[in-house]
């Protein structure tokens, strides 16, 4: 992997290099700065003209104080999501009889940006009572690893993007991703233009179509990787715990499963089953979990001779209360990169899916079906199957490079 | 070592018996029936109900599916609904096709893959690390029908187009006028059809025995025997392909048996972009034809395949590896 020239240090958190993170990468998780120590002592509080520039302009009072990094990274999409509103202000205004969808997008867009400035004005709060304690709890030392690393901070950056895109898909397409206009005039136009990455054959906007994919990519990505997580995790931990009969059924369905081409299982089922879009992603999920079961178990199995399990069994504990309370929770970290990786080979596998007409059905865009639409006309338009394969590629990369991150600040043994 | 082999070999019994339930299951629960495909204004109802008597479907379900798996287990596969003929004539077509395929794919992933691992662990930080990190990470994200595609528009249709003195065939096993070419010709027409299917197959998952191969190059790099032998003189290419190499091997071996599934996978999708005569394609047709004689003998076969295969890693595993004793 990329990042290994950070392993030198890591042994030595305190000599490590200040972190340098790339601007507009963490916009949407204000959440994670809890385990924030930054590198260099802050000072005590926070002087009030700081909290003041910052009630005005998120990020401007770290700016003032010299933290332009900080300020950055919260001033940059502020300022990016202000434009939004006001580059689409028309179309908010219009919005008031629309859908649902509508309605999340302006509370995705007026949400993110409180959210920004919300976090803004807390981190001056609270840094003099931070800067004191510096955390050593696992997920403390995960975040701070994950932090040096900066492809995995880019992945992401590219993912939080994503989502926010998906979620303000009705504010940022350029034109209507259904829409069909004279097709003799607006089919297959190059890229360049009003239509930056061109039309298809109907003259409907790529850019807009792969805007409004997304949705379908990532919610079935995320949602698909939830069921086969709970499952898989579930599964592993009773295998390895309970041993036995209970091991060896388990074992074996998981093998049965992992013997079969999964492609060949999805295309029977969402063929002859006439799969709706909840079907697909039920399915996608139900037929991933064997590799983290395998993983689950192998962790418990060693975790189970541990004393702080005998202890809870001497204790009287029942056995779920030890499997949910005592196991579960000390094997999550290889589920977390498992699920990781795994959200990015499940946007593969919809993609192919609909690659081969048995995803979601048009004239809803997805990613794959817009491959599969473009490889009829590929060499007199390109453009319809290059770019949302570009971006089912550049998905995919950011979850594997977050997910190659997570292994390397979760895993101690790679702690070389 | 001939125990271990049996052991494995009676318990796949179970796991392929499980695997042939399934399949049966999943198909005979799923509304409609082979018979759907004859529904047509002109085909009276008498006659649907005559077709469902003769392919036994008709009977309950339990009586289907003992007598389908006893035949099968006989070695009768049944008959091919939609191509009307048997199932096995089928097969004996199309897996040699898929074999070539995949086979050729198999022996160039590892090749490749452990190559450039090898030579990105022994080079670490260099630029060749750095680039070839970066370039097999974008393939291995990559989904494959993209990635043939994109291959066909390069190096076939717009390969035509720029006048390149090369452009490969991006369909089918041998060109129209196969029949009447020399020999020689006959062969290197096999190998051009070969390229683009066998390279979208290799680029995508060689990245991915690239990466494993250098992480695990890299621990044996670390350990104490390797500092011993570079400690006592020896050539660091002795160092490398001696100590270092055949160690870190070992656990790539247990790749072989956790890539078929994908590989298989990926067939269909390279197997229906460039009209590759083969299984995946078998497969596909059938279970939109709801061929299901067909389907179940197809997907039964590369579960075959796939459990023989773990099992070939496993003993693979265990010959090159002394200290790994089974019995």
């Amino acid at each position: 992997m990329v990042h290994d020239s950070r392993r030198d240090n890591i042994a030595d958190p305190e000599s490590a290099p200040p972190v340098t993170v790339p601007t507009g990468t963490e916009a949407g998780v204000p959440g994670d700065h809890s385990t924030v120590s930054s590198s260099e002592p802050l000072a005590a509080s926070a002087p009030t003209y700081a909290l003041l520039l910052s009630a005005l302009l998120p990020g401007g009072g770290h700016a003032a104080m010299g933290e332009w990094i900080r300020g950055l990274v919260v001033l940059l999409p502020w300022g990016v999501l202000l434009g939004l509103a006001y580059w689409a202000w028309e179309r908010i205004i219009a919005l008031d009889s629309a859908s649902l969808d509508d309605y999340l997008a302006i509370a995705t867009l007026f949400g993110t940006m409180l959210m920004l400035w919300s976090w803004a004005l807390w981190d001056l709060a609270v840094r003099g009572r931070r800067a004191a304690s510096r955390r050593d709890s696992q997920w403390a030392i995960a975040a701070r690893q994950f932090k040096r690393n900066r492809l995995a901070l880019v992945g992401l950056g590219v993912i939080v993007v994503l989502y926010l895109v998906a979620l303000l898909a009705p504010l940022i397409a350029p034109h209507d991703p259904i829409a069909q206009e004279n097709i003799a005039a607006t089919g297959f136009l190059p890229p360049g233009g009003t239509n930056l990455l061109g039309t298809d054959r109907f003259g409907r906007d790529v850019l807009s179509r792969i805007i409004y994919g997304s949705r379908i990519s990532l919610s079935i990505g995320f949602i698909a990787t939830a069921i086969s997580i709970t499952i898989g995790t579930l599964l592993g931990a009773a295998a390895g715990y309970f041993s036995g009969k209970v091991d060896t059924l388990i074992m074996r369905f998981t093998d049965m499963v992992l013997a079969f081409p999964r492609l060949v299982l999805l295309i029977m089922i969402v063929a002859l089953f006439d799969a709706s879009i909840t079907v697909i992603i039920i399915v996608l999920g139900l037929t991933q979990w064997p590799g983290t079961t395998r993983i689950v178990r192998g962790d418990v199995l060693s975790l189970r001779e541990r004393e702080f399990i005998h202890a809870a069994q001497a204790l009287g504990m029942s056995r779920a209360r030890i499997m949910m309370r005592h196991l579960i929770p000390n094997v999550l970290a290889p589920v977390i990169v498992a699920a990781t990786l795994g959200i990015g080979n499940t946007i593969v596998m919809e993609a192919g899916l609909s690659f081969l007409g048995l995803g979601v059905q048009p004239p809803t865009p997805t990613w794959g079906s817009m491959v599969a639409e473009g490889r009829d006309n590929l060499l007199g338009a390109w453009w319809v199957a290059t770019f949302p394969g570009l971006t089912i590629v550049m998905v995919v990369l950011a979850f594997n490079l977050v997910g190659d991150g997570l292994r390397d600040a979760l895993d101690p043994r790679l702690r070389t | 070592m001939g125990a271990f082999i049996l052991r494995r070999l009676l318990g796949a019994i179970p796991l392929l018996l499980g695997i042939a339930t399934i399949i049966f299951f999943i198909l005979n629960l799923a509304p409609g029936d082979p018979t759907t495909f004859y529904y047509n204004p002109n085909v009276p109802p008498e006659i649907i109900e005559q077709l469902r008597r003769n392919l036994g479907l008709d009977q309950p379900l339990y009586i289907q599916y003992w007598k389908w798996l006893t035949s099968f287990f006989q070695g009768d596969f049944g008959h091919s609904l939609a191509q009307s003929r048997p199932v096995a004539d089928v097969v004996f077509e199309a897996l040699p096709n898929t074999l070539m395929l995949t086979g050729t794919a198999l022996v160039l992933v590892f090749v490749i893959g452990m190559f450039i691992g090898v030579l990105q662990a022994v080079r670490q930080y260099s630029i060749f690390d750095s680039t070839s990190s970066v370039v097999s990470l974008f393939f291995y994200s990559m989904p494959s029908f993209w990635l043939a595609l994109m291959l066909v528009l390069i190096f076939s249709l717009k390969a035509h187009v720029w006048g390149w003195p090369f452009a490969l065939p991006a369909t089918g096993i041998t060109s129209v006028d196969y029949e009447f070419m020399s020999a020689g010709d006959k062969i290197m027409d096999r190998i051009t059809h070969l390229i683009l299917p066998v390279g979208t197959l290799t680029l995508a998952l060689a990245a991915g025995v690239a990466r494993y191969m250098r992480g695990q190059m890299l621990e044996v790099i670390r350990q104490d025997y390797i500092r011993t032998a570079r400690a006592k003189g020896l050539p660091e290419r002795t160092v490398i392909t001696k100590h270092a190499l055949r160690n870190s091997m070992l656990p790539v071996i247990t790749l072989l048996g956790l890539y078929l599934p994908f590989l298989f996978s990926g067939t269909i999708f390279i197997e229906v972009i460039f009209a590759w005569p083969g299984m995946g394609r078998v497969i596909y047709d059938a279970i939109f034809q709801r061929d299901y004689p067909l389907v179940m003998a197809t997907s039964f076969i590369f579960a075959v395949i796939v459990v023989l295969g773990n099992l070939l890693a496993d003993v693979l595993y265990a010959v090159a590896d002394p200290r790994i004793r089974y019995d």
